[in-house]
């Protein structure tokens, strides 16, 4: 704690997280070079969003916030996931339009 | 007005003035993560509708520069969480030093970026009439292609056609990875460069001595914006430059 009350976070957290997120990196690249079939993009997104927690609670101090900045912070991602989420069911349980599965017109393109 | 650690009528303590606005900076921050958002969106739709294009136009990006870019831009968090920490225990004399580094770090990954853009510009990816995603398969000297990487290419290219059920499908469905790709890593440039210059600003007023335990509101507030910044491309990297690496 400073003089005025703030949490101060060390630089010894900062590089450790440094470190961590370097790791993540490595990984989420490696991890991305491996046939996984669908579970690839569900790895990748898994890692970034470690990496993004990462970020969030000790470079953002989200982790010694106050609740009611904490509550701030996850009502945004929950705001993100309602509109990810519902639009995504929307559109998943509708049938698709003639023009996302037709071929486009071949249109005459000049090179030069 | 210069503002300085000085407590405003409307606030009891310095802590409640500063812990206001650091929670307004959060909401500004929340309104960035719906805008962003709706991008991440349209790229979820638009991949699962054409995962082969998608792939094939994700493979086109250079990895090693996207790779190199994410570790210079979790560099520049990190110099950045320092130049607060520096602030917050009145080390004035650091926190110019880490803000500088942050804003090198920060111009390192613009320049990256313009490199990689000038590339997609020769090898014909530019959304629009000059676009064609079979420029390096036909023109492997142009891009640079040769050995194995190019017959990977011209295998990638093709099977890809026939997924597509065309070239021109494959180059109209590429051209919307394209689109995004330049319209989400545009937009993250755009707020890159304006962290760059709120940098500037912090680094010109920190070097006048401005910033210290009792008073470091704009370091910290400026400092969220630059790790949201970052945070955006944390995800930007593995949804653009991931996407089907293992075909490659």
């Amino acid at each position: 704690m400073s003089e005025n009350g703030h949490h101060v976070v060390s630089p010894k957290i900062y590089a450790t997280i440094l470190v961590a997120l370097l790791v993540g990196t490595w990984l989420t690249v490696q991890a991305a070079k491996i046939d996984l079939g669908p579970w690839n993009i569900v790895l990748a997104l898994l890692i970034a969003t470690i990496k993004m927690s990462l970020v969030i609670l000790f470079f953002m101090h989200g982790k010694y916030s106050p609740k009611r900045t904490q509550l701030v912070i996850v009502a945004g991602f929950f705001w993100l996931a309602i509109m990810l989420g519902l639009t995504m069911t929307d559109y998943k349980a509708r049938t698709p339009e003639p023009s996302r599965t037709a071929t486009p017109p071949a249109i005459e393109i000049q090179r030069v | 007005m210069h503002r300085t650690g000085e407590l405003y009528g409307q606030y009891k303590t310095l802590d409640q003035q500063k812990e206001t606005a650091t929670l307004g900076m959060w909401i500004f921050l929340v309104t960035e993560i719906l805008f962003f958002g709706g991008l991440f969106l349209t790229y979820a739709i638009n991949r699962h509708e054409f995962p082969t294009a998608f792939g094939v136009g994700g493979n086109m990006l250079s990895l090693p520069l996207g790779f190199a870019n994410t570790i210079v831009l979790i560099a520049s968090s990190f110099t950045m969480a320092m130049s607060v920490w520096s602030a917050q225990t009145s080390n004035k004399k650091l926190v110019p030093i880490f803000l500088i580094l942050t804003l090198v770090l920060g111009t390192v990954f613009l320049g990256v970026k313009v490199v990689e853009y000038k590339q997609k510009f020769d090898h014909h990816l530019i959304p629009g009439h000059g676009f064609d995603i079979t420029y390096c398969s036909k023109n492997p000297a142009a891009c640079q292609l040769e050995g194995k990487d190019l017959a990977d290419e011209i295998k990638e290219i093709k099977e890809g056609v026939e997924a597509e059920g065309g070239v021109v499908a494959l180059n109209a469905h590429a051209q919307l990875y394209f689109s995004l790709y330049f319209g989400m890593t545009g937009l993250h440039a755009l707020h890159m460069i304006v962290g760059a210059g709120l940098l500037l600003w912090l680094i010109l007023e920190s070097r006048k001595g401005r910033f210290d335990a009792n008073y470091n509101t704009p370091v910290e507030n400026i400092g969220l914006y630059w790790h949201f910044v970052d945070i955006v491309w944390i995800f930007l990297f593995p949804l653009l430059y991931l996407i089907n690496r293992h075909l490659a």
